[in-house]
């Protein structure tokens, strides 16, 4: 997760206007806000989270996403983020359409369905994946879609988002390069940088 | 100044004062009071610098005991959020409760007597709106030698005294916390309003106001209006829950089923007539006028977010999902001004069957959420400090 703060950092610009979808405890916008001096917003859904950023003093609004996003002004913000989250939502193509009306540009992480170990634990076990990842037995997951980079960039193809830029997270994998040659098999996590 | 100070077994100490104004308040109406007293209740204390007090905002039928038990033994209308401890901590807090002007427990309004006439106010006290409330506390505030309040909090119409606050008097609070309120009321609301007016000024003991004159008072017309607006502050569901179709006395199988009362109306009658006793008819009319005047983006060309430009402070904005009287919609609309005014805000969306009453009631996300919130007030007063 530091690794995704990271090129999230890199991506956005200091003092910049952030809003960040399903932000959890909000320690990306905390994190965000001590490097970079961003003034940022989440909105959150879970009671426990939501306190846990005004714990952190981090601006935080109550909102389901599943709601839509309609009470935002066109680019009111300069970058929407959206981390591990879109696979939760009922229609995350409307969403990602929302996210590029309201921010001048998004960033988006989810993770990749395509990873080995996913494609392992079904192939050999004939079972749906629980993995570090995707922690979550079939039937209570809150994770409604699955999906590859791959499905994702035909996504966008298809909705003309452009991909400003793209990286992959993919823990050891990392360390031999292996999620750079082969991302859709090593990388557990995506992160796209995008605009209209 | 008078001073009447005990500590009681709910823990929370308090001191209540009268302090007389003697600085004329230009109203909003055109009218000048040249002098006025306000009651007003506190609790913990005022560090040296001055700086951890926090303004308590009553809304309509509120006063100026919101903890602790008085000297009748009376619990305060906000005693489950205000002690030593609780959400609104005074063991870091200074909290300062006033009743408002135009109000009934001891500050200058309409039962009040008119020093010019040596007569209650009655019908002629001005007209007020909340900007004249607020002008008021900031007189109190300057009494109190306090130059900035950590904080001012209210629900209801209290909420609309912390967001005036916000705007008119930005260099004077950190925080604003605004619980269920609305930026205007809407239609629906202003009828209710006027509903409960009408029933008022219908009771022939309401003598077109001067029923102070006659030494009487409307009280089949305030309990009315009191029915109405109790019913409307609360939820369907609760209402359920707490009474359902239980009867108190007679029965529904038997013949006589006109005998038959229900919980329900045994309930809302008693609070009624215990609210007709303690409440003055004039100042009932006067705030329900208040609330209906009131709409903060008036001088700012109806623009919410122009008129939250001008606030220096951050929000906390909080909303309960069952309120119909001030909706979480209403409380949504704040916070989209607030976020495109680029201004600090979070804002809660209490689950709760309560109604409007919720901001009241003991809810766990709420006192988490709002004890939270000041929790982190108090730690950069410590860190100021230090």
């Amino acid at each position: 997760m530091i690794d995704t703060n990271r090129i999230i950092g890199d991506w956005i610009e200091p003092q910049s206007r952030i809003l960040d979808l399903g932000c959890g405890d909000g320690s990306l916008l905390q994190d965000l806000t001590v490097r970079h001096n961003i003034h940022g917003y989440g909105l959150e859904i879970d009671p426990a989270s939501i306190n846990q950023c005004i714990a952190n003093g981090i601006n935080v609004i109550q909102h389901d996403l599943n709601t839509g996003l309609a009470n935002f002004a066109d680019s009111s913000f300069d970058t929407v983020l959206m981390t591990q989250t879109l696979q939760v939502l009922r229609y995350p193509h409307l969403v990602l359409d929302e996210m590029l009306r309201i921010g001048q540009q998004c960033i988006v992480t989810f993770p990749n369905f395509g990873h080995w170990r996913t494609r392992g634990f079904l192939a050999v076990k004939g079972r749906m994946p629980v993995t570090k990842q995707l922690a979550y037995q079939w039937y209570d997951t809150p994770n409604i879609h699955f999906f590859t980079y791959k499905d994702f960039e035909a996504l966008c193809a298809e909705r003309g988002i452009s991909i400003v830029n793209r990286t992959f997270i993919g823990g050891r994998a990392s360390d031999l390069g292996l999620d750079k040659i082969w991302p859709n098999l090593f990388a557990h996590t995506a992160v796209y940088h995008l605009a209209k | 100044m008078a001073i009447d100070s005990h500590t009681n077994n709910t823990g929370t100490a308090l001191n209540k004062s009268v302090v007389t104004f003697d600085a004329p308040l230009n109203l909003a109406c055109g009218v000048v009071l040249s002098e006025y007293e306000l009651v007003f209740e506190t609790y913990g204390a005022l560090n040296s610098e001055r700086t951890n007090s926090i303004l308590i905002c009553h809304a309509l039928s509120g006063d100026h005991h919101a903890a602790g038990l008085d000297a009748n033994g009376k619990i305060g209308w906000w005693d489950h959020y205000i002690g030593p401890g609780k959400a609104i901590d005074t063991n870091h807090f200074f909290v300062v409760c006033p009743n408002n002007i135009g109000s009934c427990f001891g500050s200058t309004g309409p039962s009040t007597t008119n020093l010019e006439t040596g007569k209650p106010w009655g019908v002629d006290f001005p007209s007020l709106e909340v900007s004249d409330w607020v002008a008021s506390q900031k007189q109190l505030m300057e009494h109190l030698e306090i130059d900035c309040w950590s904080a001012v909090i209210g629900g209801s119409l209290g909420g609309m005294q912390a967001m005036h606050w916000a705007v008119a008097h930005p260099q004077k609070l950190k925080h604003a916390v605004v619980i269920a309120a609305s930026l205007k009321l809407s239609a629906q609301n202003i009828a209710f309003n006027e509903i409960a007016r009408r029933a008022i000024e219908s009771d022939i003991n309401f003598k077109q106001g001067n029923f102070l004159d006659y030494q009487t008072s409307p009280t089949q017309g305030l309990a009315l209006a009191r029915m109405i607006g109790h019913m409307t502050y609360l939820s369907n569901d609760a209402l359920g829950q707490k009474f359902g179709r239980l009867v108190r006395s007679g029965d529904l199988d038997g013949a006589e089923k006109e005998l038959v009362e229900f919980e329900v109306s045994s309930y809302l009658n008693y609070q009624g007539d215990k609210f007709a006793t303690r409440f003055d008819a004039n100042s009932y009319i006067l705030i329900t006028k208040m609330l209906d005047y009131f709409d903060l983006a008036q001088d700012h060309q109806n623009n919410a977010v122009d008129a939250f430009k001008q606030a220096q402070c951050k929000f906390l904005v909080v909303a309960f999902s069952s309120d119909w009287r001030f909706s979480p919609s209403c409380s949504e609309e704040i916070t989209d001004a607030l976020v495109s005014a680029d201004k600090d805000v979070s804002y809660l969306r209490i689950e709760s069957n309560q109604g409007h009453d919720a901001f009241l009631l003991p809810n766990e996300h709420y006192e988490k959420g709002l004890g939270q919130y000041l929790q982190r007030v108090a730690q950069t007063l410590i860190g100021a400090q230090s």
